[in-house]
């Protein structure tokens, strides 16, 4: 019997949806170890985030309130949680794969000389994972062969767990300090009103097909806020500059899987649908009617954007009003 | 100053990928290999590191399949001074973390740039492992990486979900490259001419003493489920429609 450790990400005193997915896959893996599923709170002063963290579904919380732990740099976290996973005698770490969980997990993995799945979708009922590869295009079925298992979870592959509100342990662990320390210098959020892209309901997403920044701005944003929905884009777009790379969905960008997806001006390569083709429903917008993401769409609309989406804003205000 | 670039060959990110009947691999022939889209960046962000400072070695390694000399050979070709190519077969991503942590030792390079993922296997993992294996500090995902006066060291600004993160450390130290840190160069034809001639080192992964027991074990591959085209709609007002009547998401 082992306990399964999940690492709690937060940013402003508050938890992601993707630490609730990744508590869900935790439960699974518990079940198959045998064990609980305990959250790990891991900073400074985070008595409200714990508060939060108890109520996401899991067995147990356990905080290590230390003021080496003020900002999750990826050296001193893997330590950190290295030494809770020893503490709470837990054999299979878990994390969300953000890219907060896609910078630590793997350092961890190595200070444990542990196996490590990155990306998850499935935990099956013997212990194996289910991870895609080559964009999607495969699906493989993997078995981690060391004492210690790390795993980060695709945040759209499972529901969000919650659950009454879980014990609350504090925990006092020495960290062993790296000896050749990263330093946090400054974090530039982006600024936005708009749902957060992984969590949204719904997303529009632009492609190159929009032309330009100001394409983006004055074409695409007004049908994100006339819809409520979270702005996304393709690597194309990213990559010629119109938006930041955060929007970027894809491969090698976010996954998202939202109730409504529309792909504006996006021609539907291979590493884009990788990252939205499992959303509920899916629009494309294209002038191309060749084009490949009309293979994905439920709904594909073959016309100019320039005309069509602007249309398409000015009718679903009318239907809101 | 030494720096070391790791290479994957995969196959052509435009390729469609498909599983063998058995399930124990994809049907690799017909495919077309590239380098690693990521490690171009990488390659390209060293010679621009080499060419802004002067002084610098660039070496290209990579780790698998003798072919592999291909994408070292396009390394060499867009700049790079010499080759390293470690045979191996199949290694996971545990292992070649520690077959370059061997390689690391013996070059003692400052500073190691890698693609953040290689896009194949999609794992993202090789830098962060190699980064704790030698103790030293790793800046992911990085789309700027800039000098300390001193040169002794860097500034790496991190794409990072919700923006961007700007971390400092001392070198040596791990870098990997994410997309919008370059656009990386072209081959050209005396480029291409002079890298024939550069140096290309061949070792066995097995004579360098590390331990590469799997620590993953592929048991099946397959494709995902199709998703089913839809159809085609011919007004924004036939898409309003669809949207409330049909698919009941507005």
């Amino acid at each position: 019997m082992s306990n399964v450790l999940i690492y709690a990400e937060h940013a402003h005193g508050k938890l992601p949806k993707a630490t609730a997915v990744a508590v869900t896959a935790a439960k699974k893996l518990s079940a198959v170890a045998g064990g609980q599923a305990i959250l790990a709170v891991l900073g400074a002063g985070v008595g409200e985030v714990a508060q939060a963290a108890a109520t996401l579904g899991a067995d147990k919380v356990v905080v290590v309130d230390n003021p080496l732990l003020g900002y999750h740099l990826a050296d001193i976290t893997a330590a950190a949680l290295a030494a809770t996973a020893e503490a709470t005698g837990s054999d299979t770490i878990v994390f969300a794969a953000t890219s907060k969980g896609r910078d630590i997990a793997p350092r961890l993995a190595a200070m444990l000389d542990g196996s490590i799945a990155s990306d998850i979708v499935e935990v099956n009922a013997d212990g194996t994972l289910v991870r895609p590869m080559w964009a999607g295009s495969v699906l493989a079925t993997v078995e981690l062969t060391a004492a210690k298992k790390i795993v980060s979870v695709r945040s759209t592959a499972f529901d969000a767990a919650s659950g009454p509100a879980a014990p609350i342990e504090n925990l006092s662990v020495t960290i062993a300090a790296p000896a050749k320390a990263m330093k946090f210098i400054s974090l530039e959020e982006t600024k936005s009103d708009r749902p957060v892209l992984t969590e949204a309901a719904r997303v529009v997403a632009g492609g190159r097909g929009l032309k330009s920044a100001e394409g983006f701005k004055t074409v695409l944003e007004p049908l994100c806020d006339a819809l409520g929905a979270a702005m996304g884009a393709s690597r194309a777009a990213v990559d010629a500059g119109y938006v930041p790379n955060d929007l970027q969905v894809g491969q090698t960008g976010k996954v998202v899987a939202p109730t409504l997806y529309i792909a504006v001006g996006i021609s539907g390569a291979i590493q884009h649908l990788a990252g939205m083709k499992d959303s509920k429903v899916i629009v494309a917008i294209n002038k191309d009617a060749e084009a490949p993401v009309f293979q994905v769409a439920d709904f594909g609309l073959v016309a100019d954007l320039f005309q069509a989406v602007p249309e398409l804003t000015t009718k679903i205000k009318a239907l809101a009003n | 100053m030494k720096i070391l670039v790791t290479v994957k060959r995969v196959p052509d990110p435009e390729s469609s990928i498909k599983v063998s009947p058995d399930g124990s691999g994809i049907v690799e022939s017909g495919l077309k290999w590239v380098v690693n889209p990521f490690d171009e960046i990488a390659i390209e962000e060293a010679l621009r590191i080499k060419e802004a400072q002067g002084g610098v070695e660039v070496v290209v390694v990579s780790v698998g399949v003798g072919e592999s000399q291909e994408q070292l050979r396009t390394g060499l070709a867009m700049g790079a001074d010499r080759a390293i190519l470690v045979k191996a077969d199949k290694p996971d991503t545990c292992a070649v973390a520690k077959i370059l942590a061997k390689i690391v030792e013996k070059e003692q390079p400052t500073l190691v740039l890698l693609g953040k993922q290689a896009i194949d296997d999609d794992s993202n993992e090789v830098g962060q492992m190699l980064a704790h294996m030698l103790g030293w500090p790793q800046a992911t995902f990085i789309s700027k990486l800039t000098f300390s006066a001193d040169k002794n060291s860097v500034e790496a600004v991190r794409e990072v979900d919700g923006g961007t993160e700007t971390i400092g450390f001392a070198l040596p130290a791990i870098i990997t490259a994410d997309l919008r840190l370059n656009e990386p160069r072209y081959a050209s034809l005396p480029g291409i001419m002079k890298a024939r001639k550069k140096p290309m080192e061949e070792i066995d992964a097995a004579s360098l003493g590390a331990d590469l027991t799997p620590r993953i074990r592929i048991k099946k591959l397959a494709p995902p489920p199709p998703r089913s085209a839809g159809r085609k709609v011919e007004s924004v007002d036939e898409l309003i429609s669809a949207l409330q009547t049909e698919a009941k998401v507005m």
